[in-house]
């Protein structure tokens, strides 16, 4: 009996101990980043005054209605039919390359792999200027297709530079993924497939597209999701004419002023996300 | 590659396919670093060879000031969120507590959340508390340096917390309990046997936050003071004014700076790999 009471004693001294560990970033998530999250959820049932401010006396869903009004359904259509292209692309382009990738030898493999990250870690804002760069009137892709006598290329501020940056953003997240599932994938099955007189077109639909789903999907959440978001591509490769969802709710705080709008919108967004996160963690995407 | 399963697949088209990836991925960036060095006044086109434009950098005094300002929030803010988010790791991994469920969920959050919903949350969240540490205290504070490094700590914890997970979660618990047996204090078993190990973990995280703060454009955006803005925001509102052969020359210093970045995350990764081959060669190769 001494002993156990030791032995608890010993283990609500060890929980005090994780407690204090986990204290300081735990009150710091608290307070810089879910009371942040609790004000952005109750500005979205907030009015926004003549003058531009915030009354936070009468609540309404105003701002949730307003997400019904033509502007920003365009907006929402835009961002989601611009993501699932960018998506649909990266999935087209990705697959082939993962799968080149994953019959390598090790050490090409390594190399490969590493070439997909190190786009992925530099930065953001320069990847896509280069793009602003590339596509500019007279630049390097114009002059190319024009000495091999295609003609100028003109598309920056359309919708097809949007998509080639956001392509270029984020084709490393499918590929990651679908290495990952492709590399575990088990090769006796492909040969059983066809030792059953299944064709090549049959045993990648019955076979190896079923086991190799997780990472489909896990690529496919990881492209969308940051493709809806966008703002920095859009601006820099749509001119600001191309508007997506985060660009939008960037002019509600920067210009418009309208932060019951853009609140309500960010929540909206961020939902989306959650909401696809748990269909990557169900799909098992966990080892990542 | 002659197994037999391989036949039926197009090897020139899967080769194709690798390589116009590598390029689509490769030339934007070359013709950047290339494009720095042309003379000519128009961004996008070469007129013979210059260095003209990374000399005007040294002129630039709101550039050098606005890399001073993301040097100095990155290094302060890396600093912060590496230690919080080690800690964060050890006692995820490591301990059972009160709530350990809610903060194990919350931290995941920063991760997920896109940019854009993070800086609306700081911006309000700040104005917000301005308001009311004015009305309580008297004491008027705007948004500036301190606001940056909050905000950057709030999104790193995250980040440097799932690098560190990563490396306990591979790690064998059995170390730190032959320590305690060999009568070292708690202090000492973390000094010498746990800290040694998570180091590459650590330092891991850290390059991670790093990166991700000097490469913040959006939360920056929204919570940087008139005075105080970090290089990434101040080239994004240059390049909506119009592109110029500066901030060509900028891009690539920047560029070069994530590289450094990178070859320190790959060699450590590696330096890494190695040491856990000799230490399996050491024990005897079980496995």
């Amino acid at each position: 009996m001494k002993l156990g009471a030791a032995e608890l004693k010993r283990e609500r001294e060890e929980r005090r101990r994780g407690f204090f560990l986990a204290l300081p970033s735990f009150a710091y998530m608290l307070l810089f980043f879910a009371l942040p999250l609790v004000i952005v959820l109750i500005y979205s049932f907030a009015t926004r005054t003549s003058t531009g401010s915030t009354a936070l006396s009468d609540w309404n869903l105003d701002a949730y209605r307003k997400l019904g009004e033509p502007i920003v359904r365009n907006v929402v259509v835009r961002s989601v039919v611009l993501a699932v292209i960018t998506t649909v692309i990266c999935l087209v382009v990705a697959y082939p390359f993962a799968w080149f990738c994953a019959h390598q030898r090790p050490t090409v493999r390594n190399v490969l792999l590493i070439a997909v990250m190190i786009p992925f870690w530099t930065n953001f804002l320069v990847r896509n200027y280069a793009w602003r760069i590339l596509l500019s009137k007279g630049g390097p892709i114009s002059t190319f297709t024009e000495a091999i006598g295609l003609g100028e290329v003109d598309i920056l501020f359309t919708k097809t530079a949007v998509v080639i940056g956001l392509v270029y953003a984020y084709l490393p997240f499918m590929i990651l993924p679908l290495y990952a599932s492709i590399d575990r994938l088990d090769r006796r099955l492909i040969e059983a497939g066809r030792d059953l007189y299944g064709s090549g077109p049959q045993t990648f639909r019955r076979i190896i597209l079923p086991l190799t789903m997780p990472g489909v999907i896990a690529g496919s959440i990881l492209v969308f999701v940051p493709s809806m978001g966008a703002y920095v591509t859009p601006e820099l490769l749509g001119g600001g004419k191309e508007t997506m969802l985060g660009s939008y709710i960037v002019t509600q705080f920067l210009t418009a002023r309208n932060w019951p709008v853009g609140a309500s919108l960010s929540f909206v967004l961020m939902t989306v996300m959650l909401i696809s996160t748990v269909i990557y963690f169900r799909s098992g995407g966990r080892n990542l | 590659m002659s197994h037999s399963h391989q036949r039926r697949l197009p090897v020139w088209a899967l080769r194709t396919n690798g390589g116009a990836v590598l390029l689509f991925l490769y030339a934007p960036i070359i013709l950047l670093v290339i494009l720095s060095f042309s003379a000519s006044r128009i961004p996008g086109q070469w007129g013979g060879f210059t260095t003209e434009w990374y000399a005007t950098l040294f002129d630039d005094s709101r550039l050098q000031r606005t890399i001073s300002v993301s040097v100095r929030v990155a290094l302060v803010s890396t600093l912060i969120a590496t230690v919080l988010g080690t800690m964060a790791a050890l006692a995820l991994e490591r301990f059972t507590f009160r709530g350990r469920r809610v903060f194990d969920a919350l931290l995941y959050l920063p991760i997920i959340i896109p940019d854009v919903t993070m800086a609306v949350m700081m911006l309000m969240f700040f104005s917000q508390s301005f308001n009311v540490v004015d009305a309580v205290f008297g004491l008027g504070i705007s948004k500036g340096f301190g606001t940056i490094v909050v905000s950057h700590v709030a999104f790193n914890i995250a980040f440097v917390s799932v690098v560190v997970r990563a490396r306990i979660a591979g790690m064998n618990a059995t170390l730190e309990q032959a320590a305690s047996d060999l009568y070292a204090s708690r202090w000492q078993a973390f000094r010498y046997v746990t800290l040694p190990l998570i180091a590459p973990g650590v330092f891991g995280g850290a390059l991670l936050a790093l990166t991700l703060s000097l490469d913040d454009v959006v939360v920056t955006q929204f919570v940087a003071g008139p005075g105080s803005t970090t290089l990434p925001v101040y080239v994004f509102s240059l390049i909506r004014k119009g592109v110029t052969p500066t901030i060509n020359s900028v891009s690539v210093i920047m560029l070069v700076a994530s590289l450094i970045l990178v070859a320190g995350s790959v060699a450590l990764q590696r330096a890494n790999a190695s040491r856990g081959r000799q230490q399996l060669q050491t024990s005897g190769g079980t496995s």
